[in-house]
């Protein structure tokens, strides 16, 4: 696949929640490499978006479709979807007692690599590659050892989603408010961790409210989700502007 | 007794060839079924007792006639015709059993192939005739040479009532008297065979001692009976069971073990045991009720049980300390699992009698299916106890909206000055903890192995490490398919 090329191809997708239809008709694409900036006003199913994506049980395509790397993603199942490239961090994530992160996240990383017919890591290789990708994002080495967020701040367990995502690779990673619980330096190190990754050729799906990280993270799209539907694409000036005049002020100018 | 003065006799004893003092001793068939007295003396003829005790095993009869089936535990089961059991058959031939591997139920196979069972030991297990040379003799006698070179003694426990009367007749009974219970009552009356380990004083046990190393174990039937006796300053560790699932056609398994720990001594006893569970309704599964106590009756003695229960369609035992020495300590780690239909009520006994005593608890309880899993639990500190700690961690685990984990903590302290702590903790695998697992590429199989072996971890780390591997392995196909 050259750059530019599509990795994510979304039409027409239509989400229910519950009986609630949260997200009517959904198309956009995410070329490779590319970062793309979600935006919407709270409630208008930015998240439904991403855990439809990944294929929570709760969350229930009505139609549409999907395509990552040329593969129709909505008949795989939750680990099928991982396995093809698909990273979705989460907003509150669960911890796991008695399972080591480092453990977790080896059979993460084995799972994916046996999947694409590579050789599985050992513990002693993955955990030379693990404490680099922490001391890179500033994480003390101690974090490895831990169960899987069990003890951890909402900070840290956001930085964790963040070491899984350097290790694992994926070809599309979804980061929803990656931002919120992190500090100055969590924020930086978020910068520099989809840069490098970007660099690789990771695209990004970044769902943020917060103008000064978007600016960071130099977008190549950004777009508002409205009453179900991408109502608006731009540039970084479409944020800039959503940033100065609010989402109902940007819903008035587009009706009138 | 001095390691010389045995080294001798036990020579003698542990050279003979492997066949001899079991298999051999049997002259006929079964007895037809149901149990009366000409039953007790016809399995005691059988095995060429001596008189003491034919003596124990009618007085045991007398009790048992005279008792009814406890009804309290947390279990469901139809209530069983003690008339229509087969209390002695003969030990299967294995010319009668399949004639290679292709003969045997793949379903088997494919199990040994998850369970990592080494490819020799899967046609043994299977009931598979192997070549005599191949099988005991260049496994056995090696270790047989470095036991009787510390005058260990372990054998079946028929092989030491030939051979070592004496100390059946000093022990037996000591630690789990006929009268205590209705299944003791039971197993004292028809027991079959079971283990016998000696330590001699002083001596540490140079290797672990597994029930699979005693040849023919497959064959000691429903009633086993087994007693370890470390004597001062000595040191054990054994391990009966193993992950391999187990056929029987006897439904009801009453065994008793009793384990006698002097001065200084330790005892380890490890089971990991997975019996057959009988269709996925349980039907023709296997009921586990097992007598298991331990006496650390020295000062500053160990006693430690450590236990993965799982496969049976009922599970009833608590393995318990009686800690009577001084300074004595016991521990109990256990992991049970019921999945299915299966029912489990299990737990332990710290018996806390002497001075400055303490005891250690690690309880848990994995259920799924419509499976219930009960942990019952008795911490008793008696009037002389002074010092007394005891620590309980007792948690569950419930995989699934149907099944049940259920707590019966007793605690009976006669002290004021008894430190009892009890903790206890409740998880599912949530639907969330699952999506996330699953979102990292990681199957809901695997993510419930992963999950259940974080539970499981403090108890894991208690056995000895072959079992540990092979007990990952056997708690993940126990729960296969409780997820996803």
């Amino acid at each position: 696949m050259t750059k530019n090329e599509t990795l994510l191809s979304v039409r027409d997708l239509a989400v229910e929640v519950g009986d609630r239809r949260v997200l009517d008709s959904v198309s956009f694409e995410i070329a490779r490499g590319s970062l793309a900036v979600l935006m919407g006003a709270n409630g208008s199913g930015k998240s439904t978006l991403g855990l439809a994506l990944a294929g929570h049980p709760r969350y229930h395509v009505q139609g549409g479709a999907v395509c990552l790397a040329g593969r129709d993603l909505l008949p795989m199942n939750v680990e099928e979807r991982a396995r093809a490239g698909l990273f979705l961090s989460f907003q509150a994530p669960p911890d796991i007692a008695g399972v080591k992160n480092n453990l977790f996240i080896r059979t993460a990383v084995n799972a994916v690599r046996e999947s694409r017919g590579e050789t599985p890591l050992d513990a002693f290789d993955f955990l030379g590659e693990a404490r680099a990708a922490a001391s890179r994002l500033g994480l003390p080495e101690a974090m490895l050892g831990r169960p899987v967020n069990d003890g951890f701040s909402g900070g840290e367990r956001k930085r964790n989603e963040l070491l899984q995502l350097s290790l694992l690779r994926p070809r599309l990673a979804i980061l929803d408010e990656i931002d919120s619980g992190m500090d100055v330096d969590g924020l930086r190190a978020v910068v520099e961790l989809v840069g490098s990754l970007r660099a690789q050729g990771t695209s990004f799906l970044v769902v943020s409210h917060y103008l000064q990280l978007i600016e960071s993270l130099e977008p190549d799209t950004v777009m508002r989700l409205d009453r179900g539907r991408i109502a608006e694409q731009g540039d970084l000036s479409l944020a800039q502007e959503i940033a100065r005049t609010g989402f109902v002020r940007a819903s008035e100018t587009v009706e009138g | 007794m001095a390691p010389t003065e045995q080294a001798a006799p036990i020579a003698r004893a542990l050279e003979q060839p492997y066949r001899h003092g079991f298999v051999t001793d049997v002259e006929s068939d079964a007895l037809p079924p149901g149990l009366d007295e000409d039953t007790v003396r016809a399995i005691s003829r059988k095995k060429r007792e001596p008189e003491f005790l034919l003596r124990w095993r009618l007085a045991a009869f007398e009790r048992w006639l005279k008792m009814t089936p406890p009804a309290w535990g947390q279990l469901r089961m139809e209530p069983i015709d003690f008339q229509a059991l087969c209390y002695y058959s003969a030990p299967k031939s294995l010319k009668d059993g399949p004639k290679s591997l292709a003969d045997v139920d793949p379903k088997l196979l494919e199990t040994y192939e998850k369970l990592n069972v080494p490819l020799h030991e899967r046609a043994r297990l299977a009931g598979v005739a192997v070549d005599a040379v191949f099988d005991s003799v260049s496994v056995g006698t090696t270790f047989r040479e470095q036991l009787a070179k510390v005058g260990v003694i372990f054998c079946s426990f028929s092989h030491a009532v030939a051979n070592h009367p004496e100390l059946i007749e000093r022990y037996l009974g000591s630690v789990v008297p006929p009268g205590d219970n209705f299944y003791a009552a039971l197993n004292s009356a028809v027991f079959s065979d079971g283990s016998f380990v000696y330590i001699p004083q002083g001596v540490r046990c140079p290797m672990e001692l597994s029930s699979y190393f005693r040849i023919n174990a497959r064959n000691t039937g429903q009633f086993e009976r087994t007693l370890i006796i470390a004597e001062a300053g000595s040191q054990v560790s054994y391990l009966e069971g193993c992950t391999a699932p187990q056929r029987d056609e006897h439904q009801l398994h009453a065994a008793v073990v009793e384990l006698v720990a002097h001065d200084d001594a330790s005892i380890k006893y490890s089971t990991v045991q997975n019996w057959y569970p009988g269709d996925e309704h349980g039907r023709g599964g296997i009921y586990n009720f097992v007598t298991k106590r331990g006496l650390a009756a020295g000062k500053r003695s160990h006693i430690a049980w450590t236990q993965i229960e799982t496969g049976s369609a009922i599970t009833w035992k608590y393995p318990s300390v009686i800690l009577r020495g001084d300074e004595s300590n016991g521990e109990f780690h256990s992991i049970a699992v019921s999945n299915n239909f299966q029912q489990a009520d299990t737990g332990t006994k710290m018996i806390h009698l002497g001075r400055n005593t303490t005891s250690r608890i690690v309880s848990k309880g994995i259920s799924a299916g419509h499976a219930h899993n009960s942990y019952r639990g008795l911490v008793r500190m008696g009037p002389k106890a002074s010092g007394a700690r005891n620590h309980t961690q007792c948690d569950s685990l419930l995989i699934g909206p149907n099944c049940g984990a259920h707590t019966f903590p007793y605690i009976e302290a006669a002290r004021d000055d008894a430190v009892v702590e009890h903790e206890a903790t409740t998880t599912r695998i949530s639907e969330e903890r699952l999506f996330y697992c699953r979102q990292r590429g990681i199957a809901p199989d695997e993510a419930t192995s992963l999950i259940v072996g974080g539970f499981c971890q403090a108890v894991l780390e208690e056995l000895p490490m072959e079992f540990a591997l092979e007990a990952k392995a056997l708690l993940a196909v126990s729960l296969e398919g409780a997820v996803g």
